[in-house]
């Protein structure tokens, strides 16, 4: 929706005169009205920098920290520089679930992008019953609780009489009757996937449509009077018109997808083995889990830099564009 | 000429072209669909049907039981009324703190405003989940564990920036002259934001709360480290810890996911719609 909306606003190039545009702020009321931006603001910024800002510090703080159980029942503060992080960038299991977070975040948003942004075209091409039709179904999945939508899916993979193990069998993968999905690690990824990519592909989708919806039709007439085919048409009108909608939805969601916990955990708390642990769920049990407040902090910390690694080339890009605009 | 070719476009030149889309949106509403469809189907199944070999796909003997059962647990009321709580308060919170400030940000120019707009974006991006451990130390050195108090602020925060930079596009995409306009004919500015602007605002209003109310409804990781009690826990937990409480009972935990989905179910589909109609409308007008 955040993405629409960006869409939306940029798309129109709304002529940004500012308060000199306005004729009836002259004069002494100009002056005045410095200080309102400010106040209007004011309690935004005072509650991020409290609850965000802070926790952030304290966050890093505590990554300099020995914080285990002893040292928090006793509440005393041992400093010990950078021992978290050395200790944890040392670890071949820090990096083995830093790749593993990777690889699950590009095969998640690759689904989910190539999913919606052909189910958003569909649904542009459909009749309007089809159309509600479609709609609805995209609604519902993604209206769906994230905690309800992941019982459910624990539900429809149930080793005995989950209907996907039925399904299969029906199928003729009779091996696949009374199959445990949660046994191993890449048939759990393959649940927590499935989910992912159920719930974000109506985000995709129904942005994508309602983006084809603002495109001008004259540009269209333009085209085919230029003789462009559908296909010419796709790539010289539509794809150019969605690119920076396209753009900022595979960036949501690489944050969305890396940053996932509640389905990650709630399928399989990261088992078997701690073998589908991502780095946020790595970071709450190794902080939360082993107690080890400190550590988890260091690793918290990490993914954060790993995430802004990952998103850094869209966020110049949104720096750039804020910039432009002004 | 130019008929044909939107014709092309729209697909409707060839039977195959006329066909697949259909057959595909049809295939791909059940894929969408039949999750939640399962949800409710179970719920309201007898427990013969729902541990059988054969699935049985509608519920032919439909049974409240699973229901009671769910809403006899243990707290459940306490859960609702925390879950409740908590939403209101973010959700309420951050609309009224966000108005104010989207208003500034597209509507004024002073100093600060870019790099405002930048925070809010990285604010929007913050990891949470991540973040869990130094928000525990916090509430934890505040002892205000087992509170809802910190709980509903940090929620307030968590959903401030996306409401702030949600309504910024809303406001911006009011014509500019409806509100000159009003103040040529005498309005204070701030009387032509409550008189023009507001009353052009409700559907992105609408659309924005209703994202902070899932984003709230549906939080996890903050209340599973924050609020160890039963007494000051919200649904997300109740309906995970559900299934461990209740061993293999499929039929309870559907319908406690269905009570737990229902709201927003309900609220998604009534609002979306208008949501997106009031967004495209907003735009084309713009």
């Amino acid at each position: 929706m955040s993405a629409q909306t960006e869409e939306v606003t940029a798309a129109v190039p709304a002529p940004r005169t500012g308060k000199g545009g306005a004729p009836p702020l002259a004069g002494g009321r100009r002056r005045a009205g410095t200080a309102v931006p400010y106040l209007l603001i004011l309690p935004t910024v005072a509650l991020t920098v409290l609850l965000l800002g802070w926790t952030m510090v304290k966050n890093g703080l505590l990554s300099f920290q020995e914080l285990n159980r002893r040292q928090l029942i006793r509440h005393v503060t041992e400093w010990i520089g950078f021992d978290n992080y050395s200790e944890v960038l040392g670890s071949s299991e820090f990096w083995s679930v830093t790749g593993r977070s990777v690889v699950f975040t590009a095969v998640n948003v690759v689904l989910i992008m190539t999913a919606g942004c052909l189910t958003g075209l569909l649904l542009a091409r459909l009749g309007t019953k089809l159309r509600l039709l479609l709609s609805l179904g995209l609604v519902l999945a993604w209206a769906m609780p994230v905690v309800a939508a992941t019982t459910v899916f624990q539900w429809l993979f149930d080793q005995r009489f989950g209907v996907v193990n039925y399904l299969l069998d029906a199928l003729g993968w009779h091996s696949m009757a009374g199959y445990s999905w949660t046994g191993d690690q890449l048939s759990t990824f393959f649940v927590i996937t499935v989910l992912i990519v159920w719930q974000s592909v109506p985000f995709v989708a129904i942005n994508l449509y309602a983006a084809t919806t603002t495109i001008p039709k004259e540009l269209y007439e333009a085209a085919a009077l230029d003789g462009a085919g559908s296909w010419k048409q796709f790539t010289s009108v539509t794809f150019p018109f969605l690119r920076p909608f396209f753009l900022a939805t595979a960036f949501l969601e690489v944050i969305w997808v890396f940053k996932s916990f509640t389905q990650v955990f709630a399928i399989n708390e990261g088992g078997p083995d701690r073998l589908t642990e991502t780095l946020p769920v790595y970071a709450f049990q190794e902080g939360m889990g082993s107690q080890h407040f400190g550590m988890g902090a260091a690793i918290s910390i990490l993914t954060i830099v790993i995430l802004l690694a990952l998103t850094a080339y869209y966020l110049r890009l949104v720096l750039k564009q804020e910039e432009d605009e002004l | 000429m130019r008929r044909s070719a939107l014709d092309r476009r729209t697909g409707s030149g060839s039977l195959l072209g006329r066909v697949w889309p259909g057959a595909t949106a049809v295939v791909l509403f059940i894929v969408f669909a039949f999750p939640v469809y399962w949800m409710f189907a179970t719920a309201f199944k007898a427990n013969r049907d729902i541990v059988s070999d054969t699935p049985v796909w509608f519920p032919t003997s439909p049974t409240l039981d699973h229901f009671t059962r769910a809403v006899e647990a243990d707290g459940f009321w306490t859960f609702v009324g925390n879950s409740l709580t908590v939403t209101v308060i973010a959700v309420g919170l951050s609309l009224v703190i966000a108005l104010l400030a989207s208003f500034a940000v597209a509507r004024m120019r002073f100093r600060g405003r870019k790099s405002f707009i930048l925070v809010m974006m990285m604010a929007q991006m913050a990891p949470w989940e991540v973040m869990v451990i130094a928000y525990y130390m916090i509430v934890r050195d505040a002892d205000m564990l087992n509170s809802l108090a910190p709980l509903a602020a940090i929620y307030t925060v968590m959903v401030l920036p996306f409401t702030v930079l949600t309504l910024r596009g809303y406001v911006a995409a009011v014509p500019k002259e409806l509100e000159e306009s009003a103040m040529v004919d005498g309005c204070t500015r701030f009387q032509a934001f409550v008189r023009v602007i507001f009353p052009l605002l409700a559907p992105g209003v609408m659309a924005t709360s209703l994202f902070g109310f899932i984003t709230v409804w549906n939080e996890f990781p903050m209340v599973l480290i924050l609020n160890k009690e039963t007494g000051a826990q919200t649904l997300p937990l109740w309906l995970t810890s559900f299934r461990t409480t209740f061993g293999d009972d499929w039929g309870a935990t559907m319908a406690a996911s269905s009570l737990f989905a229902v709201p927003i179910l309900i609220l998604f589909v009534i609002l979306q719609r208008k949501a997106v109609g009031g967004l495209t409308s907003g735009a084309v007008k713009g």
